[in-house]
């Protein structure tokens, strides 16, 4: 319990430090617009547009783009959370609004995708690294070959070459 | 050896695979997740009575199609004679949205293309566009009896689509 007790205090501050901070942030109507500003552009940084579909919200000057905009300007507005606002996008254009794919059954090979490439990619440069150097080393001759290479080199075993 | 020699043409040919199926898909159709969901609700002045309104609940326990057009949009010239076609052979009420359009301009766009719309509606900022997931005008939705969203096309109907899917679609739907 006494380890426990720092920690809770330090929880405490930093909630306490974050909840002030935030209320004072909603003080002063200026700050409150820039803060809608941001969340606004947070999101639209998020979704697709699906007109120029390389392209978000946030980018697109596609008429459709701007409508969207529009709608998370008045959501927020509205009170709506960040969570329900990209619910309401998704409910309409699916989850290709979204440039981050959620994760879901259907997607698990497209997140899962890289790390498997990297572990088979290690995997085969194991292998392949392995069997290389099996390669490399040479088996010791055998005394019926060391007799065949000395008679080839001279007769006498090999001892006056030494 | 022999065997391992094969593996990198195995690779090569599965994306080649990938690659051929990417070529009949069209990146710009996204699937609607609309689909099998009941129709957005709405209620909009039609564009020739505009004392007078419609939406979804006027239509419920009938088949009908809604497509969104607009006098601005030059694909939807493209399925015009289609829809015209459609209307005249008296199959499925269309009702027409016309999506972020100025009123004057759609109905003379109207006027000189010919109406094929059981009843044309009002969408001028596009608001029930989004509620309907529209991103590329002209699409067309088929809706059920019980007004569940069954069918959507993006982009401009085609004759293909219309024998294909769309009407045995519509008679199926109507039977049930």
């Amino acid at each position: 319990m006494r380890r426990a007790g720092p920690l809770i205090s330090m929880t405490a501050i930093a909630a306490i430090a974050w909840s002030s901070s935030s209320f004072a942030a909603e003080a002063t109507p200026t700050e409150k617009d820039a803060l809608v500003a941001a969340r606004a552009v947070r999101l639209s940084e998020k979704l697709r547009c699906l007109v120029c579909q390389n392209q978000t919200i946030a980018d697109s000057n596609a008429e459709l783009a701007q409508d969207l905009r529009r709608q998370i300007h008045e959501q927020i507005a509205a009170g709506k959370t960040d969570d329900e606002i990209v619910a309401y996008m998704v409910a309409r254009y699916g989850d290709f609004v979204l440039y981050q794919p959620p994760v879901k059954s259907t997607t698990m090979l497209l997140w899962a995708g890289p790390a498997l490439l990297l572990i088979g990619g290690f995997a085969g440069l194991v292998h392949l690294v392995r069997a290389r150097r099996t390669e490399a080393e040479t088996p010791p001759l055998t005394d019926e070959e060391r007799d065949r290479a000395a008679r080839l080199l001279g007769g006498d075993g090999g001892k006056d070459l030494a | 050896m022999n065997k391992k020699r094969l593996i990198p043409l195995g690779i090569f040919l599965v994306l080649c695979g990938f690659l051929l199926a990417g070529l009949w898909r069209d990146p710009r159709e996204v699937p609607s997740p609309l689909i099998g969901k009941p129709a957005p609700p709405f209620t909009l002045a039609r564009l020739h009575e505009p004392a007078k309104s419609l939406g979804p609940a006027d239509l419920k326990g009938q088949v009908w199609l809604l497509n969104v057009w607009a006098s601005w949009c030059v694909s939807c010239r493209d399925e015009h004679p289609l829809l015209v076609e459609l209307a005249r052979a008296k199959i499925v009420p269309i009702v027409g949205l016309d999506y972020k359009d100025d009123s004057t301009a759609g109905k003379r766009w109207l006027a000189d293309n010919g109406d094929p719309y059981t009843v044309s509606v009002m969408d001028g900022d596009g608001r029930v566009g989004i509620d309907w997931g529209v991103y590329g005008v002209p699409e067309t939705f088929v809706v059920d009896k019980a007004g569940v969203i069954r069918y959507k096309q993006i982009g401009p109907l085609t004759a293909e689509a219309l024998e294909k899917k769309i009407v045995p679609l519509i008679r199926e739907l109507q039977k049930s």
